[in-house]
């Protein structure tokens, strides 16, 4: 039989697994595995939990696209009946948000444990790349999936971000129609969203997960992690990745799989009222993850918020695996006892400088009352004073810490991660209606 | 240096023609499936001439929603009217008219305008959205084929009804 060739071949001599399932798996997984990266406070299990998590939208995604209708008449009803009539319906349908996301914030974590144990250095500087990739169809999976239940909430979110582009000089207004297929959300929007939502970003994922992990055994498996103490060259032993490694991957894959199932039992995704296009809710908010986003506009000038800063926070991501670095600390969370104080003292300037930000602008400035933005006001001058104040900081840092090129890298990296989780959880939690600042608005 | 051009040095350039030529068709071919097009014209597009009422139905002072015709029909204090879109200029929300305190507030990023779409309170970069507007016979009508930018209000934008 052709379907399994070579026979003879595929059973090893030893009892149990055939070979070529042996063999298939060793593409995914090494032979043997340095016992040192084995440890959990290495990876926290971060980039495992993501496959998994995407395994779990894989799956319930599928089951979704069999009860879901496409139209903007009949896709809000369709989730209802999914809902209310379909066996297990909530409950898939639940798993596939909150496994949606968590992969966002797990994704997240990720990102940030690959930044601060430098694991991006030669010769993972390209995974690094790939990772933003990843990072950002991930983004763009969980905000075409958004739409897709055409209620209120949907509605209104894809609204507003959409209409961020026609900030974007020359090109937003069309881009914007473009992804709309018109001048506001409709049947066309929902069925590219749609199409893009379950073909098209699952095919890249499809090949850009398996490279992204395909570059890690290429780097010999992940970097060794070490104390700042130890030098070079580290005591280290390989262990066989059957059972060491495989057992920790069983574990994971249940233990994530658990989360989610008793998150999908206990809370309902939000499925507000259907999409009602002349009434927007009060407060209207853009998607969790685009808080900060929306946050900021409400301080900046548009271009600033929505041109300026991503450009430049995006070359300056894709650099950092390729800048000059002072000292081979790969594997040492935060670098070094130094970089480690360094880190805490930009987690808590960065927090205060943003919260100080937000509250002065709120309260003295107001910057709100005072008639259209403009790009002086609004934009270039308060980007300055901020510029300069985490300049300031930084100098001196470099004085009282003697910093390295490194470790002020990561310091101001620090910052801007402080300042963008502020600005997200102010969005969120403290903006009530009419986007007023209060206290625990829910 | 001019190489000598052999049967095989030929075919492989033509081939490399050939495999370029079916790429460059597929690129067009995506391309032109995903050119943003103009909306189908249907009923919609050719019932954008909107009747908004007789000239007395609206008091000075006040503001009329449309909701099939998706803008806003103000009455100024000095008579005259102006249509406005219901689309924040900031971020597209439809702002609602709040009569109580005289000005259209967007709920999404509470940006305020006043009767005349003017901006009172940012972020909304411009005065709200126009739609052009014909006084015939007493009858207002609307035209809301496309909405016309400004900045800001002026008198010129108003129309005024004709003295009978």
């Amino acid at each position: 039989m052709s379907i399994f060739p070579g026979k003879q071949q595929t059973q090893s001599k030893h009892k149990g697994r055939p070979k070529i399932f042996r063999s298939f798996l060793l593409h995914f997984r090494p032979a043997t595995v340095s016992e040192r990266t084995l440890r959990l406070t290495l990876t926290w299990g971060l980039g495992g939990t993501a496959l998994v998590l995407v395994f779990i939208l894989f799956g319930t995604g599928l089951m979704l696209k069999f009860a879901y209708e496409a139209s903007p008449e009949r896709a809000y009803n369709s989730i209802v009946y999914l809902n209310q009539q379909v066996p297990f319906g909530r409950l898939v349908r639940n798993m596939h948000r909150w496994s949606a996301n968590g992969l966002l914030l797990v994704v997240f974590l990720h990102f940030l444990r690959i930044f601060y144990t430098r694991a991006f250095t030669v010769p993972r500087q390209f995974n690094w790349v790939i990772g933003l990739g990843l990072f950002g169809l991930v983004i763009v999976s969980n905000f075409t999936g958004y739409l897709l239940p055409w209620d209120q909430i949907a509605f209104w979110a894809i609204t507003i971000s959409t209409s961020m582009l026609e900030y974007i000089p020359v090109v937003g207004i069309g881009v914007k129609q473009w992804i709309l297929g018109g001048e506001e959300p409709g049947t066309r929007t929902l069925m590219n969203f749609y199409a893009i939502h379950t073909a098209v970003l699952p095919l890249l994922l499809l090949f850009m997960v398996p490279f992204h992990l395909w570059r890690i055994r290429l780097a010999k498996g992940l970097v060794i992690p070490r104390a700042p103490d130890e030098s070079l060259p580290l005591e280290d032993s390989m262990l066989p990745a059957v059972p060491h490694l495989v057992v920790r991957d069983v574990s994971l894959t249940l233990l994530v799989f658990a989360v989610v199932l008793l998150c999908a039992m206990f809370f309902d995704a939000p499925l507000a009222s259907q999409a009602n296009p002349g009434l927007s809710p009060n407060p209207t908010k853009a998607p969790w993850y685009f808080m900060g986003i929306q946050e900021l506009l409400m301080h900046f000038h548009p271009v600033f918020v929505l041109l300026v800063l991503p450009a430049l926070l995006t070359i300056g991501l894709l650099l950092i695996p390729y800048l000059k670095e002072d000292a081979d600390t790969t594997g040492i969370w935060f670098g070094s006892f130094n970089g480690r104080k360094i880190t805490l003292i930009s987690v808590v300037f960065g927090v205060l400088l943003t919260l100080g930000a937000v509250l002065l602008d709120e309260h003295v400035f107001n910057t709100g009352q005072t008639g259209p933005s403009s790009l002086v006001l609004n934009g270039l001058a308060p980007f300055s004073i901020l510029v300069i104040m985490a300049g300031l900081f930084l100098m001196a840092i470099k004085k009282v810490f003697s910093a390295n090129r490194n470790e002020l890298m990561q310091s101001l990296f620090t910052l801007l991660i402080a300042a963008f989780v502020v600005l997200t959880l102010v969005g969120i939690w403290f903006r009530g209606p009419g986007m007023k600042l209060m206290w625990m608005a829910g | 240096m001019m190489e000598k051009q052999t049967r095989r040095s030929f075919l492989n350039k033509l081939w490399l023609l050939l495999g370029t030529l079916t790429f460059a068709e597929i690129f067009a071919v995506v391309l032109g499936f995903f050119r943003p097009q103009k909306p189908q014209t249907d009923e919609q597009d050719s019932n954008t001439l909107v009747i908004a009422g007789r000239v007395e139905q609206f008091d000075p002072g006040t503001v009329t929603a449309f909701v099939s015709g998706k803008f806003y029909l103000a009455r100024l204090e000095d008579g005259g009217f102006l249509a406005m879109s219901r689309r924040c200029t900031h971020l597209s929300c439809t702002v609602p008219w709040v009569s109580s305190e005289n000005k259209f507030i967007c709920p999404c990023h509470s940006s305020e305008f006043d009767i005349r779409g003017n901006v009172s309170q940012a972020p909304a970069p411009r005065a709200l959205d126009l739609y052009p507007i014909d006084i015939r016979n007493n009858i207002v009508q609307v035209d809301t084929a496309r909405p016309k930018k400004r900045s800001v209000f002026s008198s010129e934008q108003v129309t005024y009804p004709k003295q009978a």
